[in-house]
This record gives structure tokens, sequence and C-alpha cells, in this order.
């Protein structure tokens, strides 16, 4: 079905493996050979491959420059947290131990040039050598030199190197102020719901056929392809399900796909939301179906451990806050006073309230707004002690509550309410507090 | 014989550039005779000099410079007299290590083994000591080529400009001091003292040409030299370009890296391929790849832009016009849980089509933190028509004004 890959300079069944590795993404090979050329000639000095996750673009680098046998250098940016350990790793896959021992403690670009360039000289490059820099958005994080520095480094060391910048992001973002070197820019596509179907199909269950298995991944496709496109996550999804649709043949002939998939799509549609999201792992998950008995999803999953358990006066204050957040502060006189009069709710829609304040998040409040309808909606009198202040600002710390203002402004401080509705539901339940009547928005 | 070709093609570029594009060096008008007059002044009757090559990336600064320089050293008491310094702005990023790189290049008697010895003071005393012990008549010159010039002006109180710029205005050991930078604006960048010392001689290398001359320079970029061995396949090829065109450098290099032994010609087709990749919108390529349920949150982003005049947005007021979509709509397919959704604006916000506002993440909750959105309107539309398999509602809704 593909065609094999060929090019001069490289040998017929090395290319024939590197085809047989690289499923869908024939056109990108080919590419690519072409922009490297033969080893010995030159190559374009840096090229920017960008993608969708799992599009494969680390996987074509790697298969490429492994079976060719090409010198290279990967680095992660992710692991490299200082430029050294960049250095590092790339002059001891270039040029072994001894090169990486010559930098001094805090390198500077210019040392590994200047070390790079003397172990060149001793030892040429008789085929282009490969950097493979992966996840290099975060190289815009660290010194603003390296990048444009990278981008030119055939120039600098005056060997035949090649930098390859692997990223999900655009190269627009890239870019710095002052310009640089342009790479070539190539484009990894993302797979159609064929190629995912076809590599997915590849790893199946030998003691099933390739239809069942395939009609088996075209279910789990239909569920899953509008929300997720990543290769990595459906073929977990995929190897998790097989085994529930396993315990679910039992009845079912291999053949009659309309009542498999009858069978198993509710259960795949459970696990968009318990799997996917990763509320419940996926060794939970598998316990789950062996305990036929038991739904699965009745376990209760990350999220739904949401409920805390706080001291009596810190229920009421973070109600307090929550309150002060979400209602406008012109309101709480109407819901807090005794007399208040009747005011309607249309009499004081401002024209940039329309919409409701659940929609735009909470408002940061004073700390005296919070005390006064704290005082308001406790029953007893409490006095303002030290403990209450301190229930503040542990509610600070437990990050149910933050704070808006300078850390160094002690007077007036400003907070914001950090939790959802439905957390600060159940609180007030437990002190049988009705929040909903004091909501301005729910009036 | 075509395989030789093939690698010939590849070769890096540079000597045919500059040959046709430089005017030849006996006008004296002409950027490279004026160059090479001044260093040669310098490298051989020891004036001191200093000058700005300024011009946009890829005008040929650097190019323009090894020629010369290739030129001058032809010259025997040129190659003689002269020491060359070469210092680039991305290398040597603060002064410290510009000075020991210059002592490394210099090869100075306290530089033992590539070691340098000494702080900054008494490095910079020492080398300005031994610049300044030479004289007119008996040290020889030394030439300080420094790249990304602009770079340099941005150490701290530009000791190494200022000392440089003095010795080159004093009677003191010959240098030159030659910057190239692609920054129109540099000498504003210079401190006074060191602007005063500067000898305001600059070239511009503003290079635009007119399309027939763009032609010829395309045609004399990719045609074989005289001096390749096969002949025939010289003249075969050299036709063969007449009759298709691309761009310099970038895409030329993409051209021939489609040439191979089965095709060796370029064909017009080649270069409408190469110049399809290279004008391809990244953005556009990114949301073709989106899901179903991404590309609707993009949809309603993009509502909210028209509705609220670019104002900033938050997860629950897309989830909210998303969710005014599916009302409208009977059928109930794309009904996705919140936390579903969540998930797909923040892939949206890993691949940075949308950014936080500001960066304090930790403040507030994530449906909460205010957000832009980095793409344009035709841009949406456009990769709307492009997506596989995209939902007629969808595109409907998409087009609709008010969502």
């Amino acid at each position: 079905m593909t065609a094999v890959l060929q090019h001069p300079g490289y040998e017929e069944e090395r290319l024939q493996r590197v085809t047989e590795q690289l499923p869908c993404r024939e056109p990108q090979a080919r590419m690519l050979l072409s922009l490297m050329g033969q080893p010995r000639q030159y190559s374009y000095p840096s090229m920017f491959i960008y993608g969708h996750r799992a599009s494969g673009k680390s996987h074509v680098m790697y298969v490429l420059l492994k079976e060719l046998e090409l010198p290279h250098a990967t680095v992660s940016c992710v692991e490299c947290v200082s430029v050294a350990l960049l250095f590092e790793q790339v002059l001891l896959s270039f040029f072994g131990r001894d090169a990486a021992s010559l930098l001094p403690r805090c390198p500077y670009l210019s040392d590994f040039v200047r070390i790079y360039r003397q172990h060149s000289s001793q030892c040429p490059a008789k085929q282009t050598r490969y950097i493979v820099m992966e996840k290099a958005e975060l190289l815009r994080d660290t010194d603003a030199n390296l990048l444009p520095a990278l981008l030119r480094l055939q120039e600098l060391v005056e060997d035949n190197v090649t930098v390859i910048l692997l990223s999900e992001i655009v190269w627009d973002q890239f870019r710095p102020n002052t310009g640089c070197f342009e790479p070539l820019l190539l484009h990894f596509p993302d797979y159609s719901k064929g190629e995912l179907q076809q590599i997915l199909s590849q790893d199946r269950h030998p003691s099933y056929s390739a239809e069942f298995y395939s009609s088996y991944i075209n279910i789990l496709l239909g569920v899953f392809y509008s929300v997720c496109r990543d290769l990595r996550e459906l073929r977990h999804l995929c190897s998790l399900a097989f085994s529930l649709m396993l315990c679910l043949m039992s009845s079912v002939k291999e053949t009659d796909t309309h009542k498999l998939w009858r069978n198993i799509e509710p259960h795949l549609k459970k696990a968009m939301q318990t799997v996917y999201l990763r509320e419940v792992s996926s060794l939970q998950w598998e316990q789950l179906q062996q305990m036929e008995e038991n739904e699965c999803g009745a376990m209760r999953g990350l999220s739904a451990h949401t409920h805390v358990e706080l001291p009596y006066y810190s229920k009421f204050l973070l109600i307090a806050a929550y309150l002060a957040s979400y209602n406008p502060a012109r309101t709480d006189k109407r819901f807090f006073l005794k007399h208040h009069g009747k005011i309607r709710k249309t009499n004081f829609l401002k024209k940039n309230e329309k919409t409701s304040n659940h929609l735009l998040g909470p408002k940061p409040f004073p700390l005296d707004r919070l005390l006064a309808i704290f005082y308001s909606v406790v029953d007893s009198r409490v006095a303002p002690t030290a403990s209450i202040f301190s229930q503040i600002s542990s509610l600070v710390t437990l990050q149910l509550l933050t704070r808006v203002s300078h850390d160094d402004q002690l007077d007036a401080p400003k907070y914001k309410c950090a939790v959802s509705m439905d957390f600060i539901c159940a609180i007030s339940r437990t002190v049988n507090f009705e929040i909903v009547k004091y909501l301005y928005d729910f009036l | 014989m075509n395989k030789r070709k093939a690698q010939d093609a590849r070769q890096p570029l540079g000597e045919n550039v500059t040959k046709v594009w430089m005017s030849p060096t006996r006008d004296p008008s002409s950027p490279r005779a004026h160059l090479l007059e001044l260093l040669r002044r310098t490298a051989v009757h020891g004036e001191s000099n200093s000058l700005l090559i300024v011009g946009p990336r890829r005008a040929g600064k650097t190019t323009l410079l090894r020629c010369v320089l290739r030129d001058l050293l032809e010259d025997r008491e040129a190659r003689k007299n002269l020491l060359q310094v070469h210092l680039n702005g991305l290398l040597q990023t603060n002064d410290s290590v510009a000075l020991k790189e210059i002592t490394r290049q210099l090869r100075l008697e306290n530089a033992v083994g590539d070691k340098v010895f000494g702080s900054f003071a008494e490095n910079l005393a020492f080398l300005l000591e031994a610049l300044k012990k030479g004289d007119r008549s008996s040290s020889r010159p030394v030439l300080f080529v420094l790249d990304e010039f602009d770079l340099f002006a941005h150490h701290k109180n530009q000791t190494l400009l200022y000392n440089l710029f003095d010795v080159s205005q004093s009677a003191q050991t010959p240098v030159a001091v030659v910057g190239l930078t692609c920054r129109l604006d540099v000498l504003e960048l210079l401190e006074k003292r060191v602007k005063s010392r500067f000898s305001h001689r600059q070239i511009h290398l503003l290079s635009s040409p007119t399309f027939p001359q763009y032609l010829e320079r395309v045609r004399a970029q990719l045609s074989l030299p005289d001096t390749f061995p096969d002949v025939q396949f010289a003249e075969d090829w050299n036709a063969g370009v007449k009759v298709s065109r691309g761009s310099l450098t970038g895409r030329s290099g993409e051209d021939s890296g489609r040439v191979s032994v089965s095709k060796p010609a370029i064909r017009p087709a080649d270069v409408l391929e190469a110049s399809r990749l290279c004008f391809a919108d990244a953005k556009a390529n990114m949301l073709h790849g989106l899901s179903v349920l991404e590309l609707c949150l993009v949809i309603a982003m993009k509502h909210l832009n028209d509705v609220y005049e670019g104002e900033p947005f938050n997860l629950q007021m897309v989830h909210n016009e998303f969710k005014k979509f599916l009302q409208r709509k009977s059928s109930s397919i794309y009904n996705f849980e919140p936390p579903v959704v969540m998930k797909a604006f923040e892939h949206l916000q890993q691949l940075e089509l949308i950014r936080p506002l500001d960066s304090s993440a930790a403040k507030t909750q994530r449906e909460y933190q205010l957000m832009r959105l980095m793409l344009d309107h035709s841009q949406i539309m456009e990769a709307l028509q492009k997506y596989p398999h995209c939902p007629t509602d969808i595109k409907q809704w998409a087009a609709s004004a008010f969502g």
C-alpha cells in the first residue's frame, strides 16, 4: 500500500525497515529525507516541525535517525532545566565523555561553541549531525540568546550540524523581537479517522479476528472521536475497554456488530466521564469490571471527594465570603438589614450587570464587608476574637479564599472566594442555612 | 553524473549570490570596494577605523564581509600583518566572556592552554596595556568583527564598546571595528560617550531588487557554475533553470531537495509545491486537527468576541454560549459534561490558541480565568471550510451573526 522510501545514500533495507515502522507518516518521512539529503551533504541549518500532540513528530525523527544510524542527540527541553544540562547532553552524544567534562560549572553559550569547535576540528563530521529538541516551546523561557543561536548553530560552529525543533505551538509565537534565522517550517498534519483506525488496529489481540477488532475500534472512535483525537489517549482507552468488551462478549457472537455496539456503547460513554478525565484510575476501572455486579462509575471518583470538614465558624465565614463575592455590594442592605423596605430587582439593574455574576466569576471584597455579612448570618453573638481572624487566614492557606491585595497591605485586605456553587451549597446545608435565598442571581 | 549533480545543487550558497549582486570591486561607490579600501588602510597603512554594516536579515552582511576579507587576505602584506578577532553578540553575552574570547583569539601570553587567568579588571587592564603599548608604525593591526552588534550595546555600561572605540580614536595600536547589525536605529542604542567615539561610517545594505533583477538572481542562484565537470549536463540543467523560477535561499533549498536521480530537472510544479508549503497558514493547520468539541468552543469564543467587542472571556461564558447553541438544537449529541469541556478548553490553552490575560493562574479558579482568543475571524471561517466532515449545524452556527 505505501511505497517504500527511496533516497540515494542510504541502504535499501534500512529504508524498508523505516517504512514499516511509520504507518501513515510516509509523506512526512519522505519530505524529511529529501531535506536531510545524503549523510555527507550539508543539510538546512535548522528545521521547525510542528503538529498536534501524538502526531508522530518525535517518533518519526527517532525512527529515521535510529534506523539510518545517523549521529544525533535528542534533548528534551523539559529535562534541561538549565542550559548546562543541554550542552552536556549534546557534547556527550557527539564527542563522548571527555568533551562533556570540559564544560565549566556554569557554562555560557560561548563555552559550548568553543568546545564544540575544538572537537569538531579534531574529528570533523563525515555525516550530518542532528540535534533534536523536543518540546521546543520551553526554549522561549530560557536565556533570550539561546533560541537564535541554536537556529544558526551550523554557522556558529562551522560544522555539518542541523538543529531540529519539535513543538506543538506554531512558529509565529516563537519569533524573537529582533528576528532571527528563519528555520524551515514543516507541518505534521493530524491523523484522519481512517488513519487512526488503521494505526489502532495494529495492536490487536492475536486470538481475535481482524474484522472483529476493527469493528470494535469503530465503535470506540464513534464515541470518542468528537472529543479526543490524541492517538495515545485513544490507544490507552482502547486497551482498557477491550477487557470489558470481552466480559460482555460471552453472550454475543463475534460477527454480530449491532448487538456488540448496543452492549458496549453505554459503558464507553461512562468511560468518557471517568477514565478519560482521570477521575478513576485505569487500575480501579479494571477492578470494577472484575466485580461484575458493580456498575462502573458507581465508585466515587476524585472530584466526588469535595466534602471538607470545617469548624462551625469557618463554615459561616466561607458562606459570608461567597455571598460577598457573588452579590453586588449595593444589595447587602436588602438582604441583611431588617427594615429595608421593598426594592425590586429591576430597580437596581445597571447596564453592565445584566449578565449573572456566576458567569463572570467572584469579585473581590474588603475584610469589613466579610465581617459584616458574617455577623448578620450567624445567629449567636460572636466576639471578634483572634481565632476568627486566624480562621480567615487559614481559609486562605487552604485555598478556599484567595487574597487579592498585596501581602504587605495589613489594613483592609481584600479577598475573593474560590469555591464552587456545589461546594458552598453542601456546606450551608450542614449548618441549615439556605444560601440560595440570599444570592442575588437566583432571586 | 546525475548523482554528483544532485549533490552539487545542494552546496551552500554564498558564492553565487555575491557574484551577481555586488557590483565589481573597481567601482569605488560599491559597498564592497568601500569596505575593502577601508580595511586595507587599516591592514597596510595602520589607520584606525570603525564602521557599521546595517541591513535587514539575510541581506548579505556576513557574506559581504567574508568576501572582502578573502580579497584582502590575497594581499601578502595584509595577510602577514592583520590579526582578526571575531565576536558574536549571541555568544559573548557579557563583557567578561567577550574579553576572555578576545584574549584567546589574540593568543596573549597569559592565556595558557586556553585557560584565562585573572579577573575581569586585570584582564581588561592587561589588554588595554597591550593595545596602548603599540603605536602606528610598529604593532600589528587588529580587526574586530562584532556580529549582532546591537546585542553588545545591551552590555552593562557598554564597557567593551567604549574601550574598543576609544582605542580606535587614539593613537594606539591600529584597530578596525566592524559591526554587523540588522537594527536601523542602532546608533540610538549607544551611550553618548560611545557614540562620540564612533566614526559614524555606515554601510547600508538595503537591497530591493526589481522583479526582473530578482528573476536574474534566482536564475544565477540555481545555475551550475562553469567549472562543473560534466559540461553537457550543466548546459541541460541551466537551460532547465531558465524555465522554472523560485525564491532565493529558503525555497531553493526545498526545490533542489526534491530533485532526485529519477527526476533530474526542476519543474514548475515543484516550485508551486514548495511555495504552497512555505505560505501555508500555520494556525489554520493547527485548527484543522482540533476535535469537534474544541472547534465548537472556538466558535463560541468567536461569537463572544463579536458580541462583546473583544472583551476577554472565561470558560463559564464560553460554556454558556455553547449551551445556548445546544438548547436551540433539538438533538443532544454534543451534550458533554463540564469537566470534558474543561479538558478541551485547557487543550486550546496549551496550543496557545487562547491566552490568559494575566499570569496569576494560582489565584483564580480555572473556570473563571480571563482569556483572550489569539485567532481572527477570517482564520476561523477559513479553517471551518477546510475542516473534514464538519457537521452542517455547526457550520451554520458559526456563520450566524448572533450566537
